[in-house]
């Protein structure tokens, strides 16, 4: 939907119905990991309404921009964005988890138009995401490859095998998406294994390096839909874990937390 | 291509694999290569020198080798991803569940170097696992070729199919093993092919050790023993209306490089036991195999003509009892 580029406002307000329906469905679910998909929430509606060029209609299209979700376990957030594409109904969301339901907790491309590839297991998303790229230019053509991991995902070391291979190959048509939240399921990343600096690293890797606020549409529209050069580009996107639910950010207990009725009442009240 | 080979010549199946894939790949252009420094174990270097580009080395990463073909499938490729099977199907297992069979792509995996070919490596390089991995993973086609025949077949049958496939690969030197019982030659996953016919008890083998089922085979006729043959080259889906068959002439005996428990020897045993009780005899491994060089290592399993023989007599002696 490259014709129909959104505006940081209209990107904004998409956002906001993605996280108020997310917290719904994780809510009436009972399951799920909230605060990850709201920290990702302004990267999707960005990747979604204002970068990538898709056509709902025809999900297989050869020449679509890929979006291969690494950090598979935030569905409550790539559910609600491909709903909002224009993948599938509203009323498919209802059935979030439930028994037999084509929303599984992890996605699954065979079973939902839109999904590139059945991420889970962590640091599976950005090897495929390198293939898929590496097809584009075997072919000649200018479809773009996005990839969004979390941070906690980068401790996987599949990751640093892909970032090599992408580099050797030049693939400037690869943009990797870092969620870089700061915490992981139990703990900050920092006082896990930690990261920093990741700046540095992707950069040792032979890539093409940002740091960007994850929750700026503006600021997200503009690097994310900005032209590649000659390398891969890595994008950390400095984001809020829990972003936009004030009891909710920057705790790791939020990783797959659940809200109560009361707490459920508060967060959506926050986020109207 | 192997017609007019004297019956004693030996191949390496692995040139049948590069030739075949270098032919296919002339017409086909969507083929590519995915390889983890093993070109020349592969035997790609030919495909290299005629499709550059078409070669995606991705060095010592078979994490990244196995989700690179995945992505290459996304983008309409044919990947044949092809490395030493004990890292391809050890170190990324849970890329080829995810990012191939659970995800449903079209890419081919080919394990070389299978079985103990390094044998005195040690176990860190068999691959007698394979089988009970992937078995395990399904709709995963698992193939294993005898001879070049079948593996030029496999690689044909696996460029033509839309959908994941496991070739087992040997670089050891197997004999042609010409048509089958009934004078032709065909192919077809799922489908067993019957190199001798017999009534009295069935061998089911594959692979490296069809040849050795032969022999044991015309031995055993020397002592009046008429036994059937099985290449049972598809693991999976398994033809079970051969072994069922296997299990009508009253003694069944299995014949792997591979582990028995989850092997062959596991899948005819699973068959058997839920519907046709047979006695039944599985040469094979059983655990960790010491450093050795094949034949060592092959003798001391049972794995020869004899000792597939040998427990062609106990499976029969079991039936008499």
């Amino acid at each position: 939907m490259k014709d129909d580029i959104a505006t940081a406002e209209q990107i904004a307000e998409r956002a906001r119905w993605m996280r108020r329906r997310a917290m719904q469905m994780v809510h009436g679910k009972g399951l799920g990991h909230i605060g990850g998909d709201l920290s990702a929430a302004d990267i999707l509606a960005t990747l979604y309404f204002g970068v990538l060029n898709f056509d709902p209609a025809r999900p297989d299209w050869p020449e679509r921009d890929r979006f291969v979700m690494s950090k598979g376990h935030a569905t409550g957030v790539l559910y609600t964005a491909l709903c909002a594409a224009g993948y599938f109904e509203d009323e498919l969301l209802e059935s979030y988890m439930a028994p037999g339901s084509r929303l599984n907790g992890h996605p699954n491309r065979n079973y939902l138009p839109g999904v590139e590839a059945n991420t889970g297991p962590l640091g599976h998303g950005f090897p495929i995401a390198v293939g898929i790229a590496l097809a584009a230019k075997l072919d000649g053509s200018d479809r773009r490859t996005f990839v969004l991991t979390g941070d906690g995902e980068q401790q996987e070391g599949s990751n640093w095998e892909a970032a090599m291979v992408a580099a050797h190959n030049g693939l400037s048509n690869l943009t990797l998406i870092v969620d870089r939240n700061h915490l992981q399921q139990g703990a900050p990343t920092a006082e896990t294994t930690a990261l920093d600096p990741l700046d540095a690293k992707y950069a040792a890797f032979g890539w093409e390096v940002h740091e960007v606020d994850g929750h700026d549409p503006a600021a997200l529209l503009a690097r994310l839909g900005a032209p590649g050069t000659d390398r891969p580009r890595a994008i950390i996107a400095q984001t809020v874990k829990g972003k936009g639910v004030s009891f909710m950010e920057n705790l790791a207990k939020w990783h797959h937390g659940v809200p109560s009725d009361e707490e459920f009442a508060i967060a959506m009240k926050e986020l109207a | 291509m192997m017609d007019g080979a004297s019956p004693s010549s030996t191949f390496d199946c692995r040139k049948a694999w590069a030739a075949t894939l270098e032919e296919l790949a002339a017409s086909d252009p969507r083929i590519v290569a995915v390889v983890n420094d093993s070109v020349g174990s592969s035997n790609l270097a030919g495909f290299q020198k005629a499709f550059p580009e078409r070669l995606v080395n991705v060095g010592i990463a078979e994490q990244v080798m196995v989700g690179v073909g995945a992505g290459l499938a996304n983008g309409g490729k044919v990947p044949f991803v092809s490395a030493a099977s004990c890292f391809l199907t050890g170190r990324a297992l849970e890329q080829v569940k995810a990012d191939v069979v659970y995800s449903g792509y079209n890419v081919k995996l080919v394990g070389q170097s299978s079985g103990v070919a390094y044998g005195e490596l040690g176990a860190t390089h068999h691959s007698i696992e394979d089988f009970a991995w992937l078995r395990a993973l399904q709709p995963l086609t698992v193939i294993v070729p005898a001879d070049p025949w079948e593996t030029e077949a496999a690689v044909r049958w696996a460029a033509s199919h839309d959908g994941p496939v496991y070739l087992r690969l040997s670089r050891m030197q197997v004999p042609d093993l010409g048509p089958d019982a009934n004078g032709a030659r065909s192919f077809e996953p799922g489908k067993a092919r019957v190199m001798r016919e017999g009534a009295d008890a069935t061998i089911i083998a594959c692979g490296t050790t069809v040849h050795l089922a032969l022999e044991a085979a015309d031995s055993l006729a020397g002592e009046g023993h008429d036994v059937r043959v099985l290449s049972m080259h598809s693991l999976s889906p398994l033809d079970e209306t051969a072994v069922l068959a296997a299990a009508a002439t009253g003694a069944i005996v299995t014949a792997e490089e591979a582990l028995v428990s989850g092997g062959l020897g596991g899948a005819v045993a699973e068959l058997c036991a839920a519907h046709a009780p047979v006695p039944l005899e599985r040469v094979g491994f059983t655990g960790f195999q010491k450093t050795g060089d094949v034949a060592t290592l092959f003798a001391d399993a049972g794995l020869s003509g004899q000792g597939i023989a040998a427990a062609t007599r106990r499976a029969l002696s079991r039936k008499a009892g």
